[in-house]
């Protein structure tokens, strides 16, 4: 049980108010997510871990009647004032979302979709990446001689490490999970949760979970949330066994939510 | 006049406090309201069976009676019918070749012009417009698909022909007359009627259509896949072209033959702008002309019995069968591509 | 970023540059004609509009007067229509909804509406005509009536199926469950719950009606006079336009403009009719 030591903080979240329209979704929001380290959001449905997330690859843009305001810097550079193009920040920060989301394409295609964006490869270039991806993923075995069927033929626990897959062969710098396991099976679960650990070595991990359990297994850093609050944040094991607030002792024992 | 369903008719009830369902009876009145709701019951699914056979039996009917009709031109001209370019009502001497020419060439340059525009349409209704502007625009878009092709006719000919004549075949002429293939497509007199006049009108006419089943199928693209493009630094562009766009192709293409199945049958559009005339003088598209339905509107209510009105009734029935063909191709097509998503890209 | 990056990036951003600009063209492209053909059509409409239009009969070319009997024959012909078709098309609709959705004769109809349903009309005014012209040699009223019938009836067919699916299964196994005969939970429930969507269904099969041509031309053609018996030739509106716009008359032209935007606005008002129907409902 070794406590954490103090670790470089890669993403910096300052102040941050979120809005669904006159609805206060994010109240005030401070927080250092680490480098090299998985952190995960809890909280009670609703209480706004999904929407934090969403604010660090600025996917609430899509939607007109979400706002942001407060700073959220990456690398030094606030996120959401940023003059750089968002295409290219979310090329920065990847996401995997609830349910598996395949292209309709074949896999191959699949993974190199996002790398032709941003890079021209040559053929054996993109087939080393895609591979690499793969194994990445922990795919590798079970698709190397399907590359050019459709995803969509997969089992959703490995259409969901596809879609990790496409996510991580862009080579991005951070990676959002927004509650990656909730549409798959316990064993689908356990290998994109061994996953999780392993991506940590090479990227920065915040992962959105309902499943308490799950964020105790995985992760490095908790934030528990609630109702729009960031009600405690700090070091898992602390976090599970010594809480600081009763609010998340209340939580983590199961007494409500 | 709408349908009005009656309730509760012929079933004795002692308490009608519900009028939809025989309460509780003593057991004489249960019995007969029973032998009566039974025979009820045959009867109107009978008379249900009855309409659903209907249906088919008017596909038949209408199927037998074209070929009935068109016979004694079948039986004189067979398929050669389709190749000729003759049409004489005075020697008596048929060919359908300028009407399918007619038809074809304006339901193609109406696609030509429809189906992108269509899809700048639907990309705009679905990606880039704002919340508010959303209903309206839809609404303003369906209901261009609501007004009578007669409108857009008598439109086409009065208004539309001799601007199109002005500003658009004239300075083409001017423009393009010398070069040689080209020009020939735009030599004849450029007085705003012929095919290219019909095949605007007639893209006018089916881009509501296109862009609304564009529009709908793009819709139900599930958010989660297009958020997952996005995620991946996609433009909206790419999002729509890559991902979308393979997404609903079935939908698309299903969209575009019905858009196409339009054109073809489409009679008062054409009618009116497209010249009547039943020799082809020269390829150009400035040249009058005539489709099959054109020449069915002008020529049938006055031919004469035999084989002139035989030659209009074989010219509806090769519409007919045309139609039919790109109707089950579509819905072919729909369902082959669903099965296949993917296995090469 | 890598100077390469950049660079495709800016190619990409321009594309997607072009990309929205065309789309709005697009946009604005289609509603251009919307407004142009709608301006064009009051205007002018209005313009050959007066009382004289309402009341009295077809003249002949650079005469004085109206479209009274085009209007009444449309009138008559259109509500005779829906009359006969509706019925059949309900029962057929109830029929694919509610009596054997999955089975193989339910499939085929199916099938066989689609196409008739995108069948050019002029097509079913040929059959109609061998039907029944060429068999009682003459024009007529009626047959006019069955051809438009004949258009109503797969829209209807189409409307009545996808609104009775709609009803949840749940209401029908309630009602059976309360012993009712299959009519009754057919009528007095499942058609009941759909009644709005039915009824939009109906509306836009007469607003289709209202503007078909074609299968006139040669049903029931065309009446200069005024006539009550559609044993004949009976004028329709869609009809006369054709025969007056297609003319050099002034005059008839001007009616033509004017029969034009009194089928827009039935036509266009029944649509928002049937529109607004939905909405309530919802």
């Amino acid at each position: 049980m070794q406590s954490e030591t103090i670790t470089q903080s890669k993403i910096s979240v300052k102040d941050l108010n979120f809005y669904y329209g006159k609805f206060h979704a994010l109240k005030n929001i401070n927080l250092e997510i680490p480098e090299n380290k998985v952190t995960a959001f809890i909280g009670p449905s609703g209480c706004g871990k999904s929407t934090l997330l969403r604010t660090f690859n600025r996917m609430f843009e899509l939607y007109p009647e979400q706002r942001a305001e407060g700073s959220i810097v990456l690398d030094g550079e606030n996120l959401l004032t940023s003059k750089e193009d968002v295409a290219l920040i979310r090329a920065k920060v990847g996401m995997v979302f609830q349910k598996p989301t395949p292209f309709p394409m074949s896999i191959f295609d699949n993974i190199a979709f996002g790398v032709k964006l941003f890079e021209n490869l040559s053929k054996s270039e993109m087939e080393d990446r895609v591979e690499w991806a793969l194994r990445k993923a922990a795919l590798w075995g079970e698709v190397k001689d399907k590359l050019q069927q459709s995803g969509s033929g997969l089992s959703g626990g490995q259409q969901q490490r596809l879609c990790i897959a496409r996510g991580i062969a862009i080579k991005p710098e951070v990676l959002l999970l927004d509650e990656p396991c909730s549409a798959l099976d316990p064993i689908s679960t356990a290998k994109v949760e061994e996953l999780i650990i392993e991506l940590k070595q090479d990227y920065t991990v915040v992962i959105v979970t309902h499943n308490m359990q799950q964020a105790a297994r995985c992760s490095d850093f908790t934030a528990y949330m609630y109702l729009g609050d960031l009600v405690e944040f700090g070091p898992t094991e602390q976090m599970f066994f010594k809480p600081q607030r009763k609010e998340t002792e209340d939580y983590i024992t199961g007494r409500f939510g | 006049m709408s349908y009005q369903p009656s309730i509760g008719d012929g079933v004795p009830d002692s308490n009608s406090s519900s009028h939809l369902f025989p309460t509780r009876m003593n057991n004489s009145t249960h019995k007969s309201s029973q032998r009566i709701n039974g025979l009820v019951d045959r009867l109107f699914g009978w008379a249900a069976l009855f309409a659903a056979c209907l249906t088919l039996s008017m596909l038949m009917g209408i199927l037998l009676s074209l070929v009935s009709g068109a016979w004694p031109a079948i039986h004189e001209y067979g398929f050669g019918f389709l190749t000729r370019s003759v049409w004489d009502p005075v020697k008596s001497e048929f060919g359908g070749l300028v009407m399918i020419y007619g038809t074809l060439a304006t339901s193609i340059i109406a696609l030509a012009i429809a189906v992108p525009v269509s899809f700048g349409i639907a990309l705009f209704l679905t990606e880039l417009s704002p919340a508010w502007l959303k209903r309206p625009l839809g609404t303003a878009i369906e209901l261009l698909a609501a007004i009578p092709s007669i409108v857009y006719g008598m439109w086409g000919l009065l208004v539309f022909g001799p601007i199109l004549s002005a500003y658009v075949q004239i300075p083409l002429q001017k423009l393009l007359g010398s070069v040689p293939i080209v020009g020939a497509l735009v030599g004849g007199p450029p007085v705003g009627i012929g095919i290219l006049s019909a095949g605007i009108i007639l893209a006018i006419m089916i881009i509501p259509f296109i862009a609304s089943v564009m529009r709908d199928v793009f819709e139900v693209t599930p958010p989660l896949l297009k958020e997952s493009a996005y995620a991946l630094g996609s433009t909206t562009w790419e999002v729509v072209s890559k991902v979308v766009l393979p997404y609903t192709k079935a939908g698309v293409i299903g969209g575009i033959m019905l858009g196409l199945g339009r054109a073809l049958g489409e009679t008062m559009a054409v009618t009116f702008v497209i010249g009547n005339m039943n020799q082809l003088n020269s390829i150009s598209f400035f040249e009058p002309a005539n489709s099959i339905t054109s020449a069915l509107a002008n020529e049938f209510a006055e031919a004469s019995t035999g084989l002139h009105q035989a030659s209009l009734i074989y010219l509806g029935l090769v519409l007919f069968f045309i139609t039919f063909v790109v109707l089950t191709l579509s819905k072919l097509l729909l369902s082959r591509m669903r099965k296949n998503e993917g296995t090469s890209s | 970023m890598s100077q390469g990056k950049v660079a495709k990036f800016e190619a990409r951003k321009r594309t997607n540059q072009i990309a929205i600009a065309s789309s709005m063209a697009a946009m604005a492209f289609g509603l251009i004609w919307l407004i142009w053909i709608l301006w064009q059509t009051i205007f002018l409409g209005i313009h050959g509009l007066s009382v004289a239009t309402f009341t009295e009969m077809t003249p002949a070319p650079n005469d004085p007067g109206g479209i009274a009997n085009a209007l009444y024959g449309s009138f008559v012909m259109v509500m005779l229509a829906t009359f006969v078709g509706t019925p059949i098309g309900v029962m057929a609709g109830i029929y694919l909804a509610e009596y054997n959705p999955k089975g193989q004769l339910s499939n085929v109809t199916r099938f066989v509406n689609e196409i008739l349903l995108s069948a050019p009309s002029i097509v079913i005014g040929l059959f109609v005509y061998t039907l029944v012209v060429a068999r009682f040699n003459t024009f007529s009223g009626w047959a006019g009536i069955l051809a438009l019938a004949l258009i109503v009836i797969p829209v209807v067919i189409r409307t009545t199926e996808n609104m009775l699916l709609l009803v949840p299964y749940g209401l029908r196994e309630a009602a059976y469950a309360l012993g009712a005969p299959k009519w009754k939970v057919i009528i007095g429930i499942t058609l009941k719950a759909a009644r709005s969507g039915v009824v939009t269904g109906i509306l836009l099969a007469v607003a289709r009606i209202s503007g078909e041509t074609a299968p006139l031309l040669f049903t029931s053609l065309n009446n200069q006079f005024w006539t009550s018996s559609l044993n004949g030739p009976v004028a329709s509106l869609p009809v006369t336009i054709f025969k007056f716009a297609m003319s050099p008359y002034q005059n008839w032209q001007e009616l033509a403009w004017a029969g034009v935007f009194l089928i827009t606005l039935a036509v266009l008002g029944l649509n928002i009719l049937a529109r607004v129907l939905t909405r309530q409902k919802s």
